[in-house]
């Protein structure tokens, strides 16, 4: 009778953790596109705003915006609104008509279609 | 995973092993994973290599099973990271390159090796109202409920849980959130909710609401996912969510919108 050999933890199937999962992956890309949405809301009040001040001073600015790290974070944003559109749907369906999905391929696909937006915001802008 | 292994499948060179195949299996005993050795058989389960090393070679290996078939929902087991029931989970369909890695079920306290305290868990489904309430004055005569009705349909879609606890270990929300009552507790409550006969509704509703009740879920689909009866806890939730909305309604409705006599 020999008793088995003490060994390190395992390469994978981490310490009592299940593997994670397309819909973590979707529920973290939810999260995230709205947080990044949230916080950029005030940013797009205050632009709003300065425009009750005279055309001037929206003008200037909107002069703030047009340099390269402003157009990145442009595209990230919209990338996010879609990314997050697209899984809000996602989630309605699941909840309200109760439909079995391949979760993997409809998150797949759902961040397919709000990268592709992404994609299209930079192509329009180019 | 849980369809019977076809006749055809025997002949299958993934479930009839090359002879003198041998299979690594990492155990998880207290802190550490222990390492054993078993012989690969044909159409071997997870649960007949823990078996196998308890007797053959690790008297002190604790785990827990009872039917082997299925029907109890005592053997399920992290099996490579993923909750299973080991009896229904042939190691041909699951054992990876450098062999299979058995944890105890995972959001569990562990009571020694493989076997966990399902306590918290049995807990969770009184807490969620999860047992008829017939109400102090139930009827003397048969409830008549057609078979055919949306509640009734509701109620046999969940109806067949075990209480294994492969969805409470497959759920990140429960992970996050020891207070949180699981799937399977809100799934037994949803099928209650749908029995017309139950008199207990409203305590239900609020039970299976707030921090720890059925607005926490993410909709990771975990539950759904890893149930090996096919059940759809995910959607036995998102019922939930709508009756404890529409109640809420109703209740804010009939406060602020009364008509006045």
């Amino acid at each position: 009778m020999s008793a088995g050999t003490q060994t390190a933890l395992p390469r994978r199937g981490a310490f009592r953790a299940a593997r994670p999962r397309a819909g973590f992956a979707a529920a973290l890309l939810h999260r995230l596109s709205g947080v990044a949405l949230a916080l950029f809301l005030p940013m797009h009040f205050i632009a709003l705003g300065t425009a009750l001040q005279g055309a001037d001073r929206l003008e200037s600015f909107l002069g703030l915006t047009h340099n390269g790290f402003v157009r990145t974070a442009e595209w990230g944003l919209v990338s996010a609104l879609a990314l997050h559109m697209v899984l809000g749907l996602r989630v309605l369906a699941l909840e309200w008509f109760v439909t079995r999905e391949r979760t993997a391929l409809v998150v797949s696909v759902c961040v397919a279609a709000g990268l592709a937006v992404g994609l299209l915001f930079l192509l329009g802008a180019a | 995973m849980n369809a019977p292994i076809p006749a055809a499948a025997l002949t299958d060179p993934t479930v009839e092993p090359a002879p003198d195949a041998m299979l690594t299996v990492r155990i998880r005993r207290g802190d550490g994973f222990q390492a054993f050795t078993v012989a690969r058989r044909s159409a071997q389960t997870i649960l007949d290599v823990v078996t196998e090393i308890q007797r053959e070679q690790d008297p002190t290996l604790a785990y827990r099973f009872a039917c082997r078939v299925g029907m109890c929902g005592s053997c399920a087991m992290m099996v490579n990271g993923r909750p299973r029931w080991t009896c229904r989970t042939r190691v041909a369909a699951v054992a990876e390159e450098d062999g299979l890695t058995l944890e105890p079920l995972r959001n569990l306290p562990v009571v020694k090796d493989l076997a966990v305290d399902m306590e918290p868990f049995f807990e969770k489904w009184t807490a969620a109202h999860g047992a008829f309430e017939p109400g102090d004055a139930p009827p003397e005569d048969f409830a008549v409920v057609a078979p055919d009705s949306p509640e009734r349909r509701a109620v046999d879609a969940g109806i067949e849980c075990i209480n294994c606890g492969v969805c409470y270990a497959a759920c990140d929300v429960v992970a996050w959130n020891p207070d949180y009552l699981g799937p399977a507790a809100l799934n037994r409550a949803w099928t209650l909710v749908n029995d017309v006969r139950d008199q207990g509704q409203a305590a239900r509703l609020k039970a299976v609401s707030g921090d720890a009740g059925c607005q926490s879920c993410h909709t990771h689909m975990s539950c759904t996912e890893h149930c090996p009866k096919a059940l759809a806890p995910t959607f036995a939730i998102a019922g939930l969510k709508r009756a404890t909305a529409r109640s809420a309604l109703k209740r804010f409705g009939s406060r602020h919108f009364r008509r006045s006599a």
